[in-house]
C-alpha cells in the first residue's frame, strides 16, 4: 500500500474509533444547514412582519383610511395603542410621545405619527404643492425598516386614497391650465364622482394596486435612537460579534480540562485537597476573567477606532460584560465536561456556538429573521447578551434596565455552572 | 467511596492498613480481595505484570478509585478524607504535571493544592528541588526538561506537602538506566529518612534493592508477601538452578532429565541442586548417555523465579 494511503487509513481508523467525533463530522454540515436554511426560508415560520405604531392626532378620513391601509399590510404589525394586560385591559392609544419611547425604548423599530391638519392636504405632487407631513420615528439601528415603511406609505396613497389624489390631481392641474371650461369641469366631476361610488364599495376599498409611485405623502423621518451617535451601529456590531468570540474563548479556557485529565495532572490535583467543585470554580473564574477582558479589549478597541461611547457607558459595560462573562464561562465548562477529548469538544463547540450564534443575532440581526426564530433567538446567550449591550450603547438606558438581561445571564450561569458540576461527577472516582 | 469502619482504633494506627478491598471494572475484577498492612518506615514492592491491579490499588488507597467493597485506612483515617489525603503523597505513573509551568512553579502549585502558603512553601519547594536535583533547572518550563528531569520532578511534587506515607506508582516507567540509578538514590534518601513507602513495579531487580518486603501481585490479588530472602526460601529449598539445553530432543534425554529429578521442555532440562559438585555430577551423566549438550547455565532464584513458580508464567508475560 503507498505510504499516502497508508497515512490516510490511519487517519480514517482514527476518525471511526472517535463515534462521537465521526457523528458530529456528518452532523454539522447538516445542522447548518438546517439553522440557515430556516433563518433565510421562514420555513416552518410566518413571514417577518414589522411591527409599527400609528399614532392618528388628525382623526379625518383621510387619516383613518391610511391607517385602514397600513393595517391590510401583510408585511406590517400596526398597533396604535399598547396590548391589554390584566392590570390595564383597555390602555389608552399610544401618544406621540409615548410612540417615541418605545422606539427609544426598542419595543418597535418604527412610529408614525399622523400630525392634526394631515387630511386637508393628505398628498402632494410636488414640493410647490402644500401638504402635511407625516412623522417617521424609527431607531436608525435597523436600517430596514423605515425605509420599508417608507414605501408602504407610498404605496398606500396609490390604493387606499385614489379619490383624494384624482381631486387633487385635477386641482392641481385646472390651477396650472387657468380653469377648466365647463364642459371639461362636467366631465371630471363625473370622472370623481364614478370614483367615488367604486371606492365606497368594500370590495374595492383595499384591492392592492400594482402600480408604483413615490413621494406623494410627505414624510418626514427622524431618527429617536442613535440619531446623536459618531458611529451609528458599531456598539450593537462590538456586542454582537463579541459574544460570539467570547464563547470560543470560554470553550477553549474549558478544554484545558480535558488536558488536564488525560496527562493525569487532573486526577494528582483531585487526590490533593482540592474538591471537584473548587477545581470547576477555578477554572470558570478564569474563563470569566480572561471572556471579560477580552470584551473589554474589543470595546476599548472600538471606542479608540471607531468611536464607540465607552466611557460614558462603564457602569452599563461593566454590568453587562461581566454576566455575559459568567454565562458564557459556564456553558464552556458545560462543553468541556460533556466532551471526553480535545477532538470532541471543538467539534461539539463549533456546532452549538455557531447555532447559538446564527440564531440569537450574532452574526446577523435577530429581526430579520423569522418570528420563530426571533423567539428561538431568546434561547441563546447571544440573544440576552446583544439585547443588554443594545440597551447601554444603542439606547442609553440606566444600569436598572438591564435586570432582565442580567438575571437571565446570571441564571444561565449558575444553571449551566451546577449541570456541568454534575456530569464532572464522572472525574470524582473510578 | 466506602468509609473504613475498624471496630476498635489501634492507639498508633498503622500508616496503612487494606482490608478485603475489591473492585470491578465492568467484568473484570481488578482487585480481588486485597488485604494488606504497612508498618511505619518500611518500604514495600509491589511487584508485578502489567495489568496486575497494582495501580489500581494505589489508586484506591489514594482515594481515586472507589472499592466495591473493603476498607482502607490511613493513619486511621479512611481513603478519600481530609486527613488521608494530607498524609499521602501520590507520584503517579503519568507526568501529571503543568507543562507550560517551571518546575519551581509547579511544586508551589501542588503546595499550594495541598494548603502550603508563605514560608513553609518556599521552604517545602527548595526542598524537593534539592532532593530531585533540579535546583538549577528550578526556571525552566518543564517542557524543556528532559525525560528523566520530568520524572523527578513528577516525584517531588508528589513530596511538597511532606507526606508521611508515600505511594510510588512506577515511576521509573520509560527513564534510561542513569536516570533510572539518580531516582533509586532519591527513594534510598528517602527510606534513610524513616518514610513509609509503597513502590509498585514490574521490575524485579529495583523491588530487590529498594523494598524491605514484596508483595507480588497477579491478576488483582496478593500472591505472596514477604521479605525477598523468604520469598525465595518458601518457593525453592535448593539453593541454585542448572539449565541444560541440548541440541536434541531424545527420548534418552527426557530420561536422563527425570532420573535426576529434573524438568524438561523442548530440549531444555532444569534442575534444582544445592551443592556444586551435583553439577559435574549431572555433566557426567550426561556425557555418559551420550546427549550433545549445547549451553548450560547456573542461576540463583530470585523474584522473577519466584514468580516463574507461583503463577507459571514470566514476571514479563
Amino acid at each position: 500500500m503507498p505510504q499516502f494511503l497508508n497515512i490516510a487509513r490511519i487517519a480514517l481508523i482514527g476518525l471511526r474509533r472517535d463515534r462521537f467525533a465521526l457523528a458530529l463530522s456528518f452532523l454539522l454540515p447538516i445542522i447548518f444547514f438546517a439553522v440557515f436554511a430556516m433563518i433565510y426560508s421562514g420555513h416552518g415560520s410566518t413571514t417577518p412582519k414589522i411591527s409599527i405604531i400609528v399614532v392618528d392626532q388628525d382623526h379625518s378620513q383621510a387619516s383613518a383610511q391610511l391607517l385602514h391601509s397600513l393595517q391590510n399590510e401583510d408585511s406590517l404589525k400596526v398597533a396604535t395603542g399598547p396590548e391589554p394586560t390584566k392590570e390595564n385591559p383597555t390602555p389608552p392609544d399610544y401618544t406621540a410621545a409615548s410612540a417615541e419611547a418605545a422606539v427609544k425604548a426598542g419595543d418597535v423599530p418604527v412610529a408614525l405619527i399622523i400630525p392634526s391638519g394631515y387630511g386637508l392636504h393628505p398628498i402632494s405632487f410636488g414640493p410647490a404643492q402644500p401638504a402635511t407631513q407625516i412623522e417617521l420615528l424609527n431607531d436608525s439601528s435597523d436600517i430596514i425598516a423605515p425605509q420599508m415603511v417608507n414605501g408602504l406609505l407610498q404605496k398606500a396613497a396609490m390604493t387606499s386614497m385614489p379619490t383624494t389624489m384624482a381631486q387633487q390631481g385635477m386641482d392641481l392641474t385646472g390651477r396650472n391650465i387657468g380653469g377648466f371650461t365647463p364642459e371639461q369641469q362636467k366631465r371630471v366631476d363625473a370622472q370623481m364622482a364614478a370614483m367615488r361610488k367604486y371606492m365606497a364599495d368594500p370590495a374595492n376599498a383595499n384591492r392592492p394596486s400594482s402600480s408604483g409611485g413615490g413621494g406623494m405623502i410627505q414624510v418626514h423621518s427622524r431618527a429617536v435612537v442613535g440619531e446623536n451617535k459618531p458611529n451609528p451601529r458599531i456598539a450593537v456590531y462590538a456586542a454582537a460579534f463579541g459574544v460570539m468570540f467570547l464563547l470560543w474563548t470560554a470553550s477553549g479556557a474549558a478544554g484545558s480540562l480535558l488536558d488536564e485529565a488525560e496527562s493525569g495532572t487532573l486526577d494528582r490535583v483531585l487526590a490533593s485537597r482540592v474538591s471537584m467543585g473548587t477545581l470547576l470554580a477555578g477554572k470558570m473564574t478564569f474563563a470569566i476573567l480572561l471572556a471579560f477582558t477580552q470584551l473589554t479589549a474589543m470595546f476599548v478597541f472600538g471606542w479608540l477606532v471607531y468611536r464607540v461611547d465607552l466611557p460614558h457607558h462603564i457602569p452599563g459595560f461593566v454590568v453587562m460584560g461581566l454576566s455575559t462573562a459568567f454565562a458564557v464561562a459556564a456553558f464552556g465548562m458545560l462543553l468541556a465536561s460533556i466532551c471526553r477529548s480535545r477532538a470532541q469538544l471543538g467539534a461539539l463547540s463549533t456546532i452549538v456556538i455557531m447555532s447559538m450564534s446564527a440564531i440569537g443575532g450574532s452574526m446577523f440581526p435577530r429581526y430579520f429573521m423569522p418570528k420563530a426564530m426571533q423567539t428561538a433567538g431568546l434561547f441563546t446567550i447571544n440573544g440576552w447578551a446583544i439585547d443588554g449591550f443594545t440597551k447601554v450603547f444603542w439606547r442609553d438606558m440606566p444600569v436598572s434596565a438591564l435586570w432582565p438581561q442580567v438575571t437571565v445571564l446570571v441564571s444561565t450561569g449558575v444553571v449551566l455552572f451546577l449541570i456541568a458540576r454534575q456530569i464532572a461527577r464522572r472525574w470524582d472516582y473510578a | 467511596m466506602a468509609a473504613a469502619v475498624f471496630p476498635v482504633p489501634p492507639p498508633h494506627p498503622a500508616p496503612l492498613l487494606v482490608s478485603g478491598l475489591v473492585k470491578h471494572f465492568g467484568s473484570v475484577k481488578a482487585v480481588d480481595n486485597i488485604s494488606l498492612e504497612l508498618h511505619s518506615g518500611e518500604c514495600l514492592g509491589l511487584l508485578g505484570p502489567n495489568g496486575a491491579g497494582k495501580s489500581t490499588l494505589i489508586r484506591a488507597i489514594v482515594g481515586r478509585v472507589a472499592p466495591d467493597a473493603g476498607a482502607i485506612s490511613i493513619f486511621g483515617a479512611p481513603a478519600g478524607s481530609p486527613a488521608a489525603c494530607a498524609a499521602i503523597g501520590w507520584i503517579p505513573q503519568e507526568l501529571a504535571l503543568y507543562p507550560r509551568l517551571t518546575a519551581a512553579e509547579n511544586l508551589r502549585a501542588f503546595g499550594r493544592y495541598s494548603g502550603l502558603t508563605g514560608k513553609p512553601l518556599s521552604d517545602a519547594v527548595a526542598w524537593c528541588l534539592n532532593w530531585s536535583a533540579l535546583e538549577d533547572r528550578a526556571d525552566a518550563l518543564v517542557r524543556t526538561l528532559s525525560g528523566g528531569m520530568k520524572r523527578r520532578l513528577n516525584m517531588a511534587a508528589g513530596l511538597i506537602h511532606q507526606p508521611r506515607l508515600v505511594l510510588m506508582d512506577e515511576p521509573t516507567v520509560g527513564v534510561d538506566p542513569q536516570s533510572r540509578n539518580r531516582i533509586f538514590e532519591m527513594i534510598e534518601a528517602l527510606r534513610d529518612r524513616g518514610m513509609t513507602i509503597i513502590y509498585t513495579t514490574h521490575y524485579m531487580e529495583e523491588a530487590e534493592r529498594l523494598a524491605d518486603r514484596i508483595a507480588i501481585v497477579d491478576h488483582g490479588r496478593i500472591i505472596a508477601l514477604d521479605t525477598h530472602q523468604a520469598l525465595i526460601q518458601n518457593c525453592f529449598t535448593a539453593s541454585a538452578q542448572v539449565i541444560a539445553r541440548f541440541r536434541d530432543s531424545s527420548p534418552a534425554l527426557s530420561v536422563w532429565a527425570s532420573t535426576h529429578g529434573g524438568s524438561l521442555k523442548d530440549s531444555t532440562a532444569e534442575f534444582a541442586i544445592d551443592h556444586p559438585t551435583d553439577l559435574a555430577r549431572l555433566l557426567d551423566s550426561a556425557a555418559a548417555a551420550g546427549l550433545d549438550l549445547e549451553d548450560l547455565a547456573l542461576r540463583r532464584p530470585n523474584l522473577e523465579s519466584v514468580f516463574l513458580h507461583l503463577t507459571g508464567r514470566e514476571l514479563r508475560d
